[in-house]
């Protein structure tokens, strides 16, 4: 049981073998959280619970798990039909987090999952899969069946008078259904444009019913949280945030991967002792805090502490924990110009900046890839910035191509005005 | 039961398969109602026959009684449901930025040279389609591809060679 108590979320992953079956999750303490429900907790003591944990989203956002639980309607006069959806619709670029979640332990997110339906009560959930990740699929669908046949899925779970089930759902791959209320309509069958908020889906959600949807690593602190409690969950972290986070880290490190570590932990030791430093012959350029639709970070942030505090204040977020590094032989121009033609493409075209601001932004650097960027092209960038950032458009995914855009202009205006120059990228040979 | 035929472009709804019909039929079990299940039919149609063709998407619009616009709109929305015929194995090529930065432009290049396919395209025996795709999340693996529904990891020059000269063992393995 070494280091289970600081790993709570990766303690029974071991890449050597395959995931933990029903039986082998129980031996390792598993499901004891979820046995509170039999046990007499009632659900608002585990709403009150999560709440004062201080555990927040895991998916980018970071906002207080608990808190977003509140806002569903309880009591006689509610809904009697209440959702809960996992987000398991992993697609921001460098992220790959949830993966080795599902992958690696499937049932710590179903016991999550439990906890979390017991909290809003909802009695059915659907997990939101990307389609792509069919290993994640396959584990989590026999976890499912196994737990079903042990009672801790369907008709009055673990002996309680609660019932619940889960359906998978995999999708058929569109960025856009990571926002929570694109994912609804994707659920709903329709095209998986945004909804208008309000209403908020913990108000009016999937099919109108009250709903919460939370990302997948998000569900997978809650077992932790109910079967060690609220001490043991803060006296991990630092810096105002508790608990553990999954980093990454992918790039021209020597060890690439992704680690459970304390929320507080600083950059450089993620890097240095985790990732090992960059590989020979190569530096740090800057690196993207937590995936593609975060603002550029530099060396000199390295002693940063990964809080979203932190991160926040340097004017990124801490996001999805996973660091993309730049190093100094490739050309940032055309890293941040691959993240534009990844936004273009998965805009879903409902409102006009995104829709026409993107894939012209992504012509301009196709521009500077040729040799063809001029100072004009430059002002039109910079333009967009304004023009696709928070406040005027309907959702997150153009701001969030934004945050590298913006502040890779500024930080990069040299590499630029060498395309500008040289009438050619100075990065390729 | 309704034999009704419903034309549209000179196209006629085909008949639904026994397999077919009993996976929609679970769907159905699973959702409130038939829209949700709309784009599951598209799947399991689709995994049935390798695409989504014109008479594949009235069957659906017609046993679902979903409008044939409408569900036209949600299967050109997703990447993954294919309106043209598809190779035995799809290549989905991870060209997002952690892939781009370990240099997956160089593996495409190799594809293009050995399969002879660039994006969008079907190799002659029809055995690979090449179609990009955004972050697999796999970064730490980059660069990655999935095949059919293996994932290929740390991809090198080499590995785009022997996967073209075992094309038959790969044939197996992709189901």
């Amino acid at each position: 049981m070494t280091g289970s108590n600081e790993r709570p979320l990766t303690k029974n992953i071991d890449l050597t073998r395959g995931a933990l079956d029903v039986v082998g999750y129980e031996r390792a303490g598993g499901y004891l959280g979820a046995r509170k429900i039999a046990t007499g907790m009632d659900s608002s003591s585990m709403l009150g619970m999560v709440k004062d944990s201080g555990l927040k989203g895991r998916g980018g956002a970071g906002f207080p798990t608990g808190l977003k639980w509140s806002f569903v309607p309880q009591g006689p006069d509610s809904e009697a039909q209440k959702y809960l959806v996992v987000n398991a619709d992993e697609m921001e670029p460098g992220t790959f987090k949830d993966r080795m979640l599902m992958e690696g332990d499937p049932h710590l997110l179903i016991e999550g999952m439990i906890i979390a339906a017991f909290a809003i009560q909802a009695s059915k959930a659907f997990i939101f899969l990307r389609g792509e990740y069919f290993e994640s699929e396959r584990c989590l669908s026999k976890a499912i069946v196994e737990a079903r046949e042990k009672g801790y899925l369907g008709e009055n779970i673990f002996g309680s008078d609660f019932s619940f089930d889960i359906v998978m759902h995999t999708s058929a791959g569109r960025y856009i259904c990571g926002e929570e209320t694109a994912l609804l309509n994707a659920l709903e069958g329709k095209r998986a444009n945004p909804r208008a908020k309000p209403p908020f889906p913990q108000v009016s959600g999937l099919w109108g019913k009250p709903t919460i949807v939370n990302n997948v690593e998000t569900i997978c602190n809650l077992p932790g949280i109910m079967a060690n409690g609220i001490d043991w969950y803060q006296s991990i972290g630092s810096g105002g945030d508790f608990g553990t986070k999954l980093f990454g880290l992918s790039g021209r490190v020597k060890n690439p991967g992704c680690w459970e570590l304390p929320l507080g932990v600083t950059i450089r030791e993620v890097i240095e002792e985790y990732g090992g430093g960059m590989q020979d012959g190569y530096s740090l350029k800057a690196f993207l805090p937590g995936g593609g639709s975060t603002d550029f970070l530099t060396p000199e942030h390295l002693d940063t502490e990964l809080t979203y505090d932190a991160i926040g204040k340097l004017g990124s977020r801490l996001a999805t924990g996973t660091m993309i590094l730049l190093d100094d032989k490739t050309c940032p121009v055309g890293m941040i110009g691959n993240l534009m033609k990844f936004f273009s493409h998965e805009s879903c075209g409902f409102c006009t900046p995104c829709r026409d601001g993107l894939p012209w932004v992504d012509s301009i650097f196709e521009e500077f890839e040729r040799g063809g960027g001029t100072h004009k092209d430059l002002a039109i960038l910079h333009d967009h910035v304004d023009y696709m950032g928070p406040g005027k458009t309907f959702c997150a995914l153009a701001p969030g191509a934004t945050a590298p855009l913006g502040s890779g202009l500024k930080l990069f205006e040299d590499e630029f005005e060498a395309h500008i120059k040289n009438r050619a990228c100075p990065y390729k040979h | 039961m309704n034999r009704e035929v419903i034309v549209s472009s000179g196209k006629i709804a085909r008949d639904l398969s026994d397999a077919e019909v009993k996976e929609i039929e679970h769907e159905l079990t699973l959702y409130p109602d038939k829209k949700a299940v709309g784009l599951e039919a598209l799947k399991i149609v689709q995994r049935h026959n390798g695409w989504v063709s014109d008479e594949s998407m009235l069957a659906v619009s017609k046993y679902l009684d979903i409008a044939l616009s409408e569900l036209e709109g949600v299967a050109t929305f997703f990447n993954l449901i294919y309106r043209r015929p598809v190779g035995k194995n799809v290549i989905l090529f991870c060209d997002s930025v952690s892939c781009w930065i370990m240099g997956c432009e160089k593996i495409r290049k190799e594809i293009n040279s050995h399969l002879g396919i660039d994006y969008g395209e079907t190799t002659e025996d029809g055995e690979y389609t090449l179609i990009p795709v955004p972050c697999l999340g796999d970064c730490d693996k980059a660069p990655v591809m999935l095949v059919g529904e293996k994932m290929h990891r740390n991809l090198t020059v080499d590995s785009i060679k022997s996967l073209s000269s075992s094309r038959e063992t790969q044939n197996k393995s992709g189901e």
